[in-house]
Order: C-alpha cells, then sequence, then structure tokens
C-alpha cells in the first residue's frame, strides 16, 4: 500500500473535507488512540494516525473501510503485521463495492450489525471496543453469517498471498529463479 | 496411417484424459505402431510455464469446472465446490503430484480374504495380483527413474525429512528413508537432477520430476502413431447397434462439437471424471450409463485416509526448501488390527507454502490461535498421512443438478468416513504428534484432510461382472471395446500413493490391448 499523497496533506485533506469529523490532526492522533487502533478517519480516506499509509475509499464511508480494516486484524491479529498489509487485504472489497452497489450496501449492513453489537456493550462504534478479545465476542456471535465468512474468505488469500506477509512469517517462495535451495540451505538445519 | 488423425477414421484407439494412466495408455500403444488419438480437456503446459507460486500456478492448471459435494467429510463444507485437486491439462495430476511411486503390497491386493466382512464396506478382492503385476511394476519404476529402484540413488534429505528422521529414530520406527521418488537424484533420461526448488505441486520447473506432460507425452508423439487434440473436452461416447462404443464426442474452446469415431475408447479422465463421462453417455440401450449393468458405475468412490500433521519448534525448519515428499515411514503401512483398524497407512513429509497453509491448516478458524499458528511457519516441519480408506457403495459420483460450461451434468461426489477411516486417522495423528512432540515440538497441529487428490475406485476392477465395471485389464464387463485406463479401476486403494500401480496397470493395458487387436476381438 502506496499512499497516494504525502500523509500530511491527506491529513489536511481529510480535515478540509470532512463534514463528520472536523477535527484537528492532534484530534484525530488522539482519537485514534482513543479507539485503541491504529487508523484516522476522515472524508474519502483511511489513514494511519503513525502516517505510514493511507487509503483513498472509493466506495463511500471510510468509516466502513476503517471498520473492515479492525476486523481483518482481529479475523487474522498478528502485531507484527502493519495496518497496511490488512488494508491491502480488504483493499478488493472497496474496489468492488464501489461498482457494485448491492454488494456495497451488503458490507454497510454488515458494518452497521457490528457497530450495533459493539452499542449493545455500551460503545459508540466496532471500532471503539476495547480489548481485542471483546471486538473477537462480537465476531464470533455473527461467525456464521454471510458477512463474517465473505470477509475472513478473502482474507485467507488477500492477507496471506502478499509477499510481504511471507517475509515477516519466513517464507522464501519462487526459488527456480535462484538456483533452487540446493545451494541455498535445503538442508541447513543442526539442531536435530 | 500418421498423426494427424481424421475425425472419421475409425481405426484409431481413443483415449479421454492424459494423465498417469491416459498419457502413458497413449505412448504405450503409440510405441507398439497402434493409432491413437488422445483426448484432453486442458491445454499444454511445459517446464517453462510453470509457477513457482501456489495461487497462480493452481489457476495455471488445476480443474475448476463445476463440481458439487455431499456427505459428511469437511471438504464438503469447507471447499463446497472442489472436492478434489487434479490436473486440467496435458499430463494430467502427474503435473502437479510430488512424485512418490510405491508399489501396493501382496495382502493389499486382497483386502476382502485379508480384512474380513467389514460392516458398511463394500471390500473386494482384486482380481489382479502382486505377482501378476511385478513385471509392469518393474517397467514403470524403470519409466518413471523411481530412485531406490534399477540403481538410482535416493534423494538427498532436506530439514523436513532431517525432523522426521529424528522422530522416527526416538519412536523407533525402522523403516525412513527419503522415499522411492520419481524425482531424478541424477540426471536420466534427457532430464537433469532435481535442484530442490520445493514446488513439487506447481510443476517441476526443472523436469526432474516424471510428468507424462513432457515424458511420455513427446516421445509417443515423436513416433507419429498419436496426436494428441488439447482443449477437448468431451462430453460423451457414442455407441453403434450392436453396443458396442463407436466414437467420442468432445468439444473444443470454440464451442465446436466433433465425433472422433474409435476402435477402442480408453477412459482415463481421473476418478470423478470418468464416471462422470460414462454415465452422461447413457442411451436407450443403456438407460444407466455406459458399462453399468452392476450398478457400480460411480460407486465405491475412494480418496486415501488422510491428515496432515504440522509441528512447531522452538528453532527455524524451513520445510518449504527442497523436494516436497522426500521422507517417508512405512512402519505403519502393515495390516495390524490390534491398532483398531484394518489396513495402513504411511507417513510422508510434506510441505506447502504460506498461501495455501492459510487455506488448509484449519479451513474456516480464525483468532489468536490460528495467526500464533500462523507465525510459527518458519520454523513448522509437516507430515501427510495417507493410508487405505474403506470402499462404500454410497460413496461416490452422481450427476450434480448444477450443470458445468458445457451444460453438462457436473459431477457430484459424495463422501463419508467409514469408521474404519475414522480410527486409522486418529492412530495416525497421534503417531505424527507423538513424532514431533519426542523432538522437542512445542504446538502441534492435526491438519484435516485436503481436497482429494487421490481418486480412485469409481469403475473399479472385479472378477465377477456383477461387483464391478472392468477386468483384471481394465476392459469393461459389458463393452469388450471399452477400457478404464485409470485410477478408476482400482478395487481397493491400499495404503500407498497410487500412480505408480496406475502406470504400471496401463502399461500392461496396452500389451493386452495390442493383443486383442491382433486378434481381432476387439
Ligand atoms: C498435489 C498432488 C500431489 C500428488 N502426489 C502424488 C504422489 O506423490 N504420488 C502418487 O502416487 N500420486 C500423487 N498424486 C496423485 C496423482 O497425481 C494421481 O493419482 C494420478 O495422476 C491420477 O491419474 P489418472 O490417470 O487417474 O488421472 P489424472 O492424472 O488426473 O488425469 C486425468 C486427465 O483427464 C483429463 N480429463 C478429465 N475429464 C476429461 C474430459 N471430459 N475430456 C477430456 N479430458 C478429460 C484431465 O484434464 C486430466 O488431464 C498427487 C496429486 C496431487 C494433486
Ligand atoms: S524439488 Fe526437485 S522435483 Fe520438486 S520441483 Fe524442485 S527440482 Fe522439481
Amino acid at each position: 500500500m502506496k499512499p497516494d499523497s504525502t500523509p500530511d496533506s491527506v491529513i489536511t485533506f481529510t480535515q478540509r473535507k470532512s463534514e463528520l469529523h472536523k477535527l484537528t490532526r492532534r484530534q484525530l492522533l488522539k482519537r485514534s488512540v482513543a479507539i485503541g487502533g491504529s487508523m484516522v478517519v476522515g472524508g474519502g480516506f483511511v489513514a494511519a494516525s503513525s502516517a505510514t499509509w493511507a487509503l483513498e475509499v472509493q466506495s463511500g464511508e471510510p468509516s466502513m473501510m476503517a471498520t473492515l480494516v479492525q476486523m481483518a486484524r482481529d479475523i487474522y491479529p498478528h502485531d507484527q503485521f502493519g495496518d497496511e498489509l490488512y488494508v491491502a487485504a480488504v483493499k478488493g472489497h472497496d474496489e468492488k463495492a464501489a461498482a457494485d452497489a448491492p454488494f456495497k450496501q451488503f458490507l454497510e449492513e454488515g458494518v452497521g450489525t457490528l457497530n450495533t453489537l459493539a452499542q449493545d456493550q455500551g460503545y459508540k462504534h466496532y471500532l471503539n471496543v476495547g480489548w481485542e478479545a471483546e471486538r473477537t465476542a462480537i465476531l464470533k456471535s455473527i461467525e456464521d453469517s454471510e458477512f463474517f465468512q465473505t470477509i475472513r474468505g478473502g482474507l485467507v488469500v488477500g492477507l496471506y498471498n502478499q509477499e510481504a506477509v511471507w517475509d515477516l512469517l519466513g517464507y522464501e517462495g519462487s526459488s527456480f529463479e535462484k538456483g533452487g535451495y540446493l545451494e541455498r540451505g535445503f538442508d541447513d538445519i543442526q539442531w536435530v | 496411417m500418421a498423426a494427424p488423425f481424421d475425425v472419421n477414421d475409425n481405426s484409431v484407439v481413443v483415449i479421454i484424459g492424459t494423465g498417469a494412466g491416459g498419457g502413458t495408455l497413449a505412448n504405450e500403444l503409440a510405441q507398439k505402431g497402434i493409432s491413437v488419438v488422445a483426448l484432453e480437456a486442458g491445454g499444454r503446459h511445459l517446464p517453462q510455464d510453470y509457477l513457482n507460486n501456489e495461487w497462480p500456478s493452481f489457476s495455471q492448471l488445476a480443474w475448476t469446472d463445476m463440481r458439487t459435494t455431499s456427505g459428511d467429510w469437511r471438504v464438503a463444507k469447507d471447499f463446497p465446490n472442489l472436492p478434489a485437486w487434479i490436473v486440467k491439462a496435458v499430463g494430467g495430476s502427474t503435473v502437479h503430484w510430488a512424485g512418490a511411486s510405491l508399489r501396493l503390497q501382496e495382502h493389499e491386493f486382497r483386502a476382502r480374504t485379508e480384512y474380513g466382512d467389514l460392516d458398511g464396506a463394500n471390500l473386494l478382492d482384486w482380481p489382479v495380483t502382486l505377482k501378476d503385476l511385478e513385471p509392469y511394476y518393474d517397467k514403470a519404476e524403470d519409466k518413471m527413474g523411481v530412485t531406490r529402484t534399477n540403481g538410482i540413488p535416493g534423494l538427498p534429505g532436506n530439514n523436513n525429512f532431517k525432523v522426521m528422521k529424528a522422530g522416527a529414530d526416538k519412536l523407533g520406527y525402522k523403516n525412513c528413508h527419503t522415499g522411492r521418488m520419481a524425482i531424478n537424484s541424477e540426471p536420466r533420461d534427457g532430464r537433469p537432477a532435481c535442484q530442490q526448488l520445493g514446488f513439487c505441486f506447481q510443476g517441476c520447473k526443472m523436469g526432474a520430476k516424471w510428468s507424462t506432460a513432457y515424458t511420455e507425452i513427446p516421445k509417443g508423439e515423436l513416433t507419429g502413431n498419436l496426436e494428441v487434440r488439447e482443449n477437448a473436452h468431451v462430453l460423451k461416447i457414442n455407441h453403434d447397434n450392436n453396443g458396442k462404443v463407436s466414437g467420442v464426442v468432445y468439444q473444443d474452446l470454440e464451442g465446436n462439437q466433433f465425433e472422433q469415431k474409435a476402435r477402442v475408447v480408453c477412459v482415463a479422465g481421473n476418478s470423478i471424471e470418468s464416471p462422470r463421462i460414462l454415465l452422461n453417455s447413457a442411451s436407450s440401450l443403456f438407460s444407466d450409463g455406459l458399462a453399468n449393468s452392476s450398478g457400480q458405475v460411480g460407486r465405491n468412490y475412494m480418496r486415501h485416509m488422510t491428515g496432515s500433521v504440522y509441528a512447531a519448534f522452538d528453532k527455524p525448519v524451513n520445510m518449504y526448501r527442497g523436494t516436497t515428499m522426500a521422507g517417508i515411514i512405512t512402519d505403519e503401512s502393515v495390516n495390524n488390527p490390534d491398532r483398531g483398524f484394518v489396513g495402513g497407512y504411511e507417513m510422508e513429509t510434506l510441505s506447502i507454502g504460506v498461501p495455501f497453509m492459510a487455506a488448509f491448516l484449519n479451513p474456516g478458524a480464525w483468532g489468536r490461535e490460528f495467526s500464533a499458528a500462523m507465525d510459527t511457519y518458519q520454523n513448522m516441519a509437516g507430515m501427510w498421512l495417507v493410508g487405505e480408506d474403506m470402499p462404500q457403495e454410497s460413496n461416490g459420483i452422481t450427476l450434480s443438478d448444477e450443470k458445468d460450461q458445457f451444460d453438462m451434468p457436473a459431477a457430484n461426489v459424495h463422501f463419508d468416513d467409514h469408521p474404519n477411516d475414522v480410527a486409522m486417522r486418529n492412530h495416525a495423528y497421534q503417531q505424527g504428534m507423538a513424532l514431533y512432540d519426542s523432538v522437542g515440538a512445542t504446538q502441534t497441529y492435526p491438519t484435516p484432510p485436503y481436497p482429494s487428490t487421490h481418486n480412485l475406485g469409481t469403475l473399479r476392477m472385479s472378477r465377477d461382472a456383477k461387483d464391478g465395471v472392468v477386468n483384471g485389464f481394465g476392459q469393461s464387463h459389458d463393452i469388450d471395446n471399452l477400457f478404464v485406463s485409470d485410477g478408476s479401476q482400482f478395487t481397493t486403494g491400499g495404503a500407498e500413493n497410487p500412480t505408480l500401480t496406475i502406470v504400471s496397470l496401463a502399461i500392461r493395458q496396452a500389451d493386452y490391448i495390442e493383443k486383442q487387436m491382433n486378434e481381432r476381438t476387439i
């Protein structure tokens, strides 16, 4: 995930365009801390509070994408993975939703359900739910829904088929162009 | 007459499918001077085209046409439209296969006698004995260049094997080595030695692994007696008024349909497609489908008892480096009913990359337990457990309500585990986990069966015409000039990976077809 523009201008842009989230950068950062995630949400964009990445949301309400990114992390939590890997994994849903109104509605309803369930627990949104275990309990309760299965199913390939993820998990991938592993450690372990 | 052949040439043998069975048979017949047209649903992909990348390779090679599933197996829930992992390309599943090449054991040809009458199992002895097949096993091992036969050295052990071997020693297993593999440990038959790429399942880019795609097929074509028609998807087999098969109807990529006339037809589309073709060929004369007077077409589907154990250690293993399956323990492959089940199983090294691990380690699972397991990837070792499953009459292939892109009823694959399969799998899991525990595993992951790679038994051999579909040479009991030439013929599955047996049967069948043609009985 490459930011579409420099992080600061993203956030400035966010401030300017956003009707719903009229927040200063400081407030944005504070808010992101408050929700326990690493994202700030603004009109048209989802961005990292760390300013390392930003996604221009194509299908509408950015908080929906922000929720999907958090949901993705909660489904397959890898604390050493930056948000950009989860963003890349769910980006396809945004692209599809931009071209496919029923699918967009399907996502909105799914995210709406998550938020409603969060409200039942006394939180404002899914993104505000404090501990992973609490969010996981919410997800568990909708585990059999088409919405959950669509997001989870998409992640299996969307998340784990990224070369950056392979690097982090220690999988070296394609080897033919490097002459295979014959001279590169196919039998190098000494500990057994 | 030399290839290519006219569609109206009714002197040819038509073979449907070019995998382990069909590809081998095509070359064997061509070498004997017999004219062969091989119809292959997929295209031709050769080593330069193969991809060291699991999902793109899967898209390139795997059979993804519509199929449906039913039964209590987990695959029906997790992969409802992917019951099996089969290649649709010239070379069939020998493009994907890992190369493990084992002979069936003597008692496994006599499963009914050896195991007795098991409730719910439709066991039968083969009409063929190990002794009948031995000369053909010899030929197949030579043809395929199987290591540890014909003076061919074993492959070197990779990291995954080292862990297996250490555990095998700890558990007191006596028979653990780097396998009998149809992978060159040294250059042979114009193909180089294995470079330990670790992508055996994705098609061997070195060509070190035997596959009909670049061994049997081009050798057959070189004789001028074999024409392989690619992207030729067979829809049905026609017969004449005398009930002899007379031609094969297929469709090309543009949607044009042709009928290739035939003197003999050999079906080798793998154990799911072969019965589907026969069922789809029902006519007024054969209202239950071709060769189905026994009612056994599509029944007794076997997929081997399978499962995997992956284990995490506190140090890296990098199991994915090097040959995927060059490691085996054969101690559990005996029939010892004291273990609580009949038949036996093999333990074989196995590794899959991160993309497939995510999909297959525990399909449907999510949350921290799953991702923590994925986090151990680099420190994982893995093995596959493959054993004899029980033929059951109710397991099998029927025509589905769903249609494929040709508007043909798709195959529905129904499978319920037999209690013997479950008992064997549990035993195998325990042994696999104990093995890794003995070398210091910090976690073990008993992994459920993948979509079937060993598809067997749906057009089985039988001595008596009422018990099966073909005789000991794969010839239909009902129709003399119709043969089955793939894994569908297996009467029972044995514990061993099936391909060496499929190839041996094809070589033997070629001799038989030649003789019958010469004697003009077909
Ligand atoms: C990942 C993987 C690993 C494996 N590893 C091993 C191993 O180590 N050892 C082992 O013994 N076995 C292994 N196997 C199994 C082995 O590949 C199969 O048992 C063997 O290839 C089956 O041979 P077959 O002739 O029955 O069918 P296939 O080899 O599958 O050939 C069938 C062919 O028929 C074609 N076909 C089907 N329907 C039609 C139609 N209607 N018209 C035209 N053509 C059609 C298909 O496209 C295909 O090319 C493995 C399989 C897989 C998938
Ligand atoms: S490990 Fe050997 S057999 Fe497997 S793909 Fe590589 S070269 Fe081929």
